[in-house]
């Protein structure tokens, strides 16, 4: 690209803009997004997002109390003995991260990205991709930790929280949701029709029946196992079982690890999809 | 209408308006692929001009206003705003840019205000400064009443104007207006130009894209035919007029079946003859007095119109196509 255009007398704009890290694709500016969001979020869904939290809430009631008084008591991660309702509490908070974050960051995204062309009017501005990403995925997350908190507190009403520790699975809940956010966001951006959109509940609700959620990793055969493993709700199930009693193994770090990895991938990918996309 | 002071000075959020060359473009290139958008234009635009980019749709205007905002890279040449290249610090020149898009792109979870405080946000301006200037737009987009509503509850032309009012919610130096009354009915786009030339004597800089003629006789001082992504004349739309075409024009319509053989029948009539699949145009300089000729060899048009030359019929001549499919 040929650069005739004389320079200005000392540093320029552009000179700095080349010196700082994502320059061209970040303006320090992601809080002007995330008050977009909240300011539209006032005036909009509720019901929406009263949904989200009461979804995992009405699981937790139906199957835990309901099924629980057939199934009883199971093994718990440390192998102690717990009721089958605060077996699947996390399990259920795992979904509900994800769930919560890939909705939000896959149809939500969709929609401004195809039809509201939200974000075009934003990269006319002086935001960059990278600010309308993470404001995006902040909200999300914000999102996230909202049910979080409501649901953990409903698990401590019904008497399902039996250790300090559970209070950490909030936080948790946030590394789940940032990492499906991240990612949601960034396959996204290759989806074009609504067609492609349903692709996303055709991986996830599998993933939500079969990732050991309602019962444990140890029916399937082997090499099922191993491609549960593989999957990443599975590891956000673990780690906030494993939180909800209090008793961390070896595995515990590399759930944790899973999930920043996926983080790490999906910022990524995100970013270089954006600048593809919008400044091409 | 009682809004005069509409942008007082003092209260720019930018520098103050730049003097000389605003936008230089050079030998500026866009390819998709094998698809050649823009084909080696080069213009100058200096502060305060009103220049306009006419030609169909597709002849590359659209990308070319992109490339000036920095959201669409360019292929080779080079392109200057303000001294600084949008494609390595596209958020610093966007920050003097007011962009128009060619669809409206408003907000619509967000209320009327609130559209111009948040975009202004997205410049990182600070909420003391864009309260009161977004009261202010609201009065000069005539939406003072709507400032609660919805964006949905608006008319096409209401939605244009607020558009163009959160283009200015950073007073740029530079406003880019992509077909910016494409879509309205007359008098909508009437209040739309009495908006826009206020802006021009406010010292602003226009930047628009059109194909409609009368647009762009209205607004521009200065203007660019382009086609298929080239330069096809450079000129004030008088200037064009006056080198392209006649004075004058008679438009002529003998019905579809006949327009195709009247053309031998009316060849020596004025300066020039064009037959469309619609119409005959007789270019001359004397409308008038070639109706008469027209009438003297005994050939009854159904309907017959005398005008003046417009930039329609100079697209015509440069290219051989019409603007308006």
């Amino acid at each position: 690209m040929s650069r005739t255009v004389p320079p200005a007398a000392g540093r320029s704009a552009t000179e700095e803009a080349l010196d700082r890290p994502f320059g061209r694709l970040y303006s320090r500016n992601a809080r002007a997004v995330i008050s977009r969001g909240l300011m539209a979020t006032r005036s909009s869904n509720w019901l929406v997002m009263l949904s989200g939290f009461f979804e995992p809430v009405l699981f937790l009631v139906s199957m835990g109390v309901g099924l629980g008084a057939i199934v009883g008591t199971v093994e718990g991660p440390g192998g102690g003995e717990i009721s089958y309702a605060a077996y699947i509490a996390p399990a259920l908070l795992a979904v509900s991260a994800m769930n919560g974050a890939v909705y939000d960051s896959t149809w939500n995204v969709f929609f401004k990205m195809h039809f509201a062309k939200l974000y075009q009017g934003m990269l006319y501005t002086s935001l960059g991709p990278l600010d309308v990403a993470l404001g995006e995925i902040f909200l999300a997350l914000l999102r996230g930790m909202l049910y979080a908190t409501g649901f953990t507190a409903v698990m401590g009403v019904m008497g399902l929280i039996t250790s300090p520790w559970a209070l950490l699975m909030v936080p948790a809940s946030v590394l789940i949701a940032f990492g499906f956010a991240s990612m949601g966001m960034g396959i996204t951006s290759f989806l074009k029709t609504f067609q492609q959109m349903d692709w996303i509940n055709f991986i996830l609700l599998p993933m939500f029946l079969f990732s050991a959620t309602f019962y444990p990793l140890s029916v399937y055969p082997e090499p099922i196992q191993w491609f549960i493993q593989a999957m990443p709700l599975w590891h956000g199930v673990e780690l906030l079982r494993q939180i909800s009693v209090g008793t961390f193994t070896a595995a515990t770090p590399l759930h944790v690890g899973y999930y920043l990895a996926m983080t790490a991938v999906g910022m990524l990918l995100t970013t270089l999809r954006l600048r593809q996309l919008f400044l091409k | 209408m009682h809004n005069e002071a509409i942008l007082p000075a003092g209260t720019r959020a930018g520098s103050p308006p730049p003097r000389g060359t605003v936008i230089a473009a050079e030998n500026l290139t866009k390819r998709y692929g094998d698809v050649v958008a823009v084909d080696g234009i080069s213009f100058t635009v200096p502060a305060g001009e009103s220049f306009g980019l006419l030609g169909p749709n597709g002849a590359g205007k659209s990308t070319t206003m992109k490339m000036i905002g920095g959201v669409t890279g360019r292929t080779s040449g080079s392109l200057n705003i303000m001294g600084l290249d949008p494609d390595s610090s596209g958020p610093e020149v966007r920050a003097h840019l007011g962009v128009v898009p060619q669809q409206d792109n408003l907000d619509e979870e967000l209320r009327v205000r609130d559209n111009l405080i948040v975009y202004g946000r997205y410049f990182g301006l600070p909420m003391s400064y864009l309260r009161p200037k977004a009261d202010e737009l609201l009065e000069f987009a005539q939406l003072t009443d709507k400032a609660k509503s919805k964006v949905d509850a608006l008319s096409g032309g209401m939605k244009r104007r607020l558009t163009i009012a959160r283009s200015l919610i950073n007073e740029p130096h530079i406003l880019l207006l992509d077909e910016p009354t494409t879509g309205l009915d007359p008098q909508a786009r009437h209040v739309l130009w009495d908006r826009l030339f206020r802006l021009k004597e406010q010292g602003v800089t226009l930047i628009l894209t059109t194909h409609y003629m009368d647009e762009a006789e209205q607004l521009c001082d200065r203007l660019i035919v382009v086609d298929k992504g080239r330069i096809m004349a450079e000129g004030s739309p008088a200037r064009l007029i006056r080198e392209h075409s006649t004075r004058e024009v008679v438009e002529l319509r003998f019905g579809s079946e006949r327009n195709a053989t009247i053309g031998a029948e009316l060849d020596g009539i004025g300066e020039r003859l064009e037959v469309l699949p619609d119409r005959v145009l007789i270019y001359a300089d004397d409308g008038e007095g070639a109706l008469e000729q027209v009438a003297s060899r005994g050939l009854r048009p159904l309907t017959s119109l005398v005008r003046r030359s417009s930039l329609e019929d100079v697209f015509l001549r440069l290219t051989g196509r019409s603007l308006v499919d």
